[in-house]
């Protein structure tokens, strides 16, 4: 080892000191200048303002802390969220405020139908059968005399309420069981995923129409059970599809390092990150029941009359396209209508839940 | 270890993490229902070593040759086959869940990739907040958001971003995040798993010079994973070199960079690139042939002897110890002779 075989090493680290501007700022207390020079070049206008804080509010050569406060107070302090941040796109698309608007209408006619129509839609007037759309009955009138505008009015409730209360149902069921599934793997993991097997082989249609069968009155209850029963699978895999790709990422094992129990785990790192997938699913699963209620009762096996149902709208429809073919189109069209704008705001919440995308 | 004439001030003498043996096996099975046992990948096999307190041990090696097992390991993230890591005068290996709790406080790691290490839902200040949150008595809530921005500003980022996401930082600014995240429990030991591979050359010498600077206000203990020998020599007191699961050489910067015998040692170092024009042909480069054996499958005797110019029939029948061989620091080579390598 002579002198010279030293000189090496050494210039290489001075090389590495020097690329981070170890020279003191000016002004900046000296036991500081390291870290405020070396934030990256984005944040030079933040940093000149700490170092003017430092040169304004310090002469102490002082602590970090008070540099903090020298800022602190100036600069009004950004509030951000996720939600927050996804709202702020949201309203940029037209496709999701047109399906906002249609939802909002939709459920505004469910919670308060008499804002639409002052008539009862079970006042019916034999007389006025199947009449065709006029100006004063815009719907015009069905077999029984009642004007059919009130009776698709009164319907949205039936439809929107059994989307809604099936797939609330199925979001608690798939977010429990995914993420036990998930998150502990193994055996649990086998039995929930066996266990949607089953169900997951019964087609949705053939299902309802057997478990529907078996069920002496079927009311709203009785269908929304029979399709909770029958949905759940599909967003469980999904919730616990995300629970395990979500579960192996740096930030969980930086929770687990700083010992974060399971609970805070999923609470806090797994579900936000994982839930995004299972909340635009759902948001078009709440469009695919309301079409399969529709479905049932088209077929029979879903709600009975007295029910207001689009579903039974349709189907008393069926025999009579030819002659009377606004019985069929009103409800239609609403149906449809309905899903679309539950699928299209799913696709956007998609894009908008994400802050990679953005 | 003798740690003569390198000019640093030598660290105190102080232990404050003994590893011993330390193996890790992850089993290999065949079969769904029944599940057979059929082999284990090796990925750590017997790595012992001592951290002083105050020092940065670099932990250097190609990629898969179990480094960054080594520090899920000593974090309790994966269970350890066998082996033992005394801390506090406790085997981290055998705390029962109470206590490992209390030692998560003082054993802390910064990831290698900042873009994932940061949960992209939570704020910054949530962040770096967290340790508080899950040891509860720690830190008052109402002091929670001014020490949150003292963090903040100690790793040299603007104290008023605690409400930005991380997506809102670049890659520096975001492993800086990770430190201060490590740093809020005050530990004494930070394991530091590649921190500063997946940054820019400038950035890396940022955040080095940055955990050279917090080492001395914490009095924290490093170990540093790296793969870049030079970013290693930059911030380590001393280095293990890591082959296939094993502790090749161990020794103080200048043992291992000037005086290396261990012939996996000399060959890396021999890659390093050396940005001097007028060395250019005087440096003896090893090109070692031949990839990485499978850790699954790893050969007999001396794990390096399918790709060493020195071997012969003893390395493939005697597993070398990792011993002092008449140098002045331990190697695990039987042939272990100072080559040097870089021209220096």
């Amino acid at each position: 080892m002579t002198e010279d075989d030293r000189t090496k090493p050494q210039a290489t680290s001075t090389d590495m000191t020097g690329i981070d501007g170890d020279s003191p700022l000016p002004g900046g207390p000296p036991t500081d200048a390291p870290e405020v020079g070396e934030a990256a070049e984005e944040e030079v206008r933040e940093e000149e303002q700490i170092q003017f804080g430092a040169e304004a509010g310090l002469q102490t050569g002082g602590t970090t802390g008070q540099i903090t406060a020298a800022t602190g107070g100036d600069v009004p302090l950004h509030q951000a969220s996720l939600w927050g941040d996804a709202w702020k796109q949201l309203r940029k698309k037209p496709l999701f405020i047109i399906a906002a608007l249609f939802l909002v209408l939709f459920t505004v006619m469910s919670v308060a139908p008499g804002l639409f129509t002052s008539q009862d839609p079970r006042f019916c007037n034999l007389s006025f059968s199947v009449d065709r759309p006029s100006g004063s009955h815009w719907f015009g009138y069905d077999i029984q005399g009642c004007d059919y505008f009130t009776r698709v009015v009164y319907g949205t409730r039936v439809s929107l309420l059994i989307g809604l209360l099936v797939v609330g149902f199925d979001v608690v069921i798939a977010i429990i069981l995914g993420s036990i599934a998930g998150y502990y793997g193994g055996f649990l993991d086998a039995l929930v995923g066996r266990f949607a097997d089953i169900w997951f082989a019964i087609p949705t249609t053939l299902g309802g129409i057997v478990f529907l069968n078996l069920l002496g009155q079927r009311g709203l209850w009785q269908v929304s059970l029979v399709l909770v029963v029958l949905a759940w699978p599909t967003l469980m895999r999904l919730m616990r599809a995300s629970v395990v790709s979500g579960k192996e990422a740096d930030y969980v094992m930086a929770a687990r390092a700083l010992g974060a129990g399971d609970w805070r785990i999923l609470r806090l790192h797994i579900l936000p990150n994982g839930i995004a997938p299972v909340i635009v699913y759902a948001t078009i699963t709440v469009g695919i029941i309301i079409s399969a209620e529709a479905a049932l009762s088209f077929l029979g096996v879903g709600l009975q009359l007295p029910a207001i149902s689009w579903g039974l709208m349709i189907s008393d429809a069926q025999s009579r396209i030819l002659t009377s073919p606004h019985l069929l189109f009103f409800p239609a069209i609403f149906l449809s209508t309905l899903v679309l704008s539950f699928i299209l705001l799913g696709d956007a919440l998609r894009d908008a839940l994400d802050p990679r995308l953005r | 270890m003798a740690d003569e004439g390198n000019g640093r001030p030598a660290p105190e003498r102080d232990v404050i993490l003994k590893v011993e043996n330390l193996v890790k096996h992850f089993p290999l099975t065949q079969g769904i229902v029944f599940k057979k046992h059929v082999g284990a990948v090796k990925a750590v096999e017997g790595v012992s070593f001592d951290l002083y307190r105050g020092e940065t041990l670099g932990l250097v090696g190609e990629s898969g040759c179990g480094k960054s097992t080594v520090a899920k390991l000593l974090l309790r993230l994966e269970e350890a086959t066998s082996g033992s890591a005394i801390y506090d005068g406790k085997d981290i290996f055998k705390l029962p869940r109470k206590e490992l709790r209390a030692l998560r406080r003082n054993i802390q790691i910064v990831f290698q990739d900042p873009y994932a290490s940061l949960n992209p839902r939570m704020t910054v200040g949530d962040i770096v907040a967290e340790p508080w949150e899950i040891h509860q008595g720690r830190m008052g809530k109402a002091e929670r958001r001014s020490r949150v921005q003292d963090l903040l500003a100690r790793v040299g980022l603007d104290p008023d971003h605690v409400n930005r996401y991380p997506h809102q930082f670049s890659g520096g600014q975001r492993q800086r995040i990770g430190i201060a995240r490590a740093l809020a429990l005050n530990p004494d030991i930070i394991i530091c798993d590649e921190p500063v591979s997946a940054l820019d050359v400038s950035v890396q010498a940022q955040v080095v010079n940055l955990l050279n600077a917090l080492q001395s206000d914490f009095n924290l203990s490093y170990i540093f994973i790296a793969h870049d020998l030079a970013v290693v020599r930059h911030i380590s007191d001393r280095v293990a070199v890591m082959y296939l699961g094993k502790i090749m050489e161990v020794g103080n910067q200048d043992q291992i960079y000037d005086r290396p015998t261990h012939p996996y040692t000399q060959a890396l170092l021999s890659a390093v690139p050396v940005p001097d024009p007028a060395v250019r042909g005087e440096r003896k480069r090893m090109v070692l042939t031949g990839d990485v054996p499978s850790p699954a499958n790893p050969p007999s005797g001396c794990v390096f002897r399918t790709r060493c110019w020195k071997a012969q029939e003893k390395c493939a029948e005697e597993v070398p110890a990792l011993e002092n061989r008449g140098f002045d620091h331990p190697s695990a080579c039987h042939f272990a002779e100072i080559e040097r390598v870089v021209p220096v």
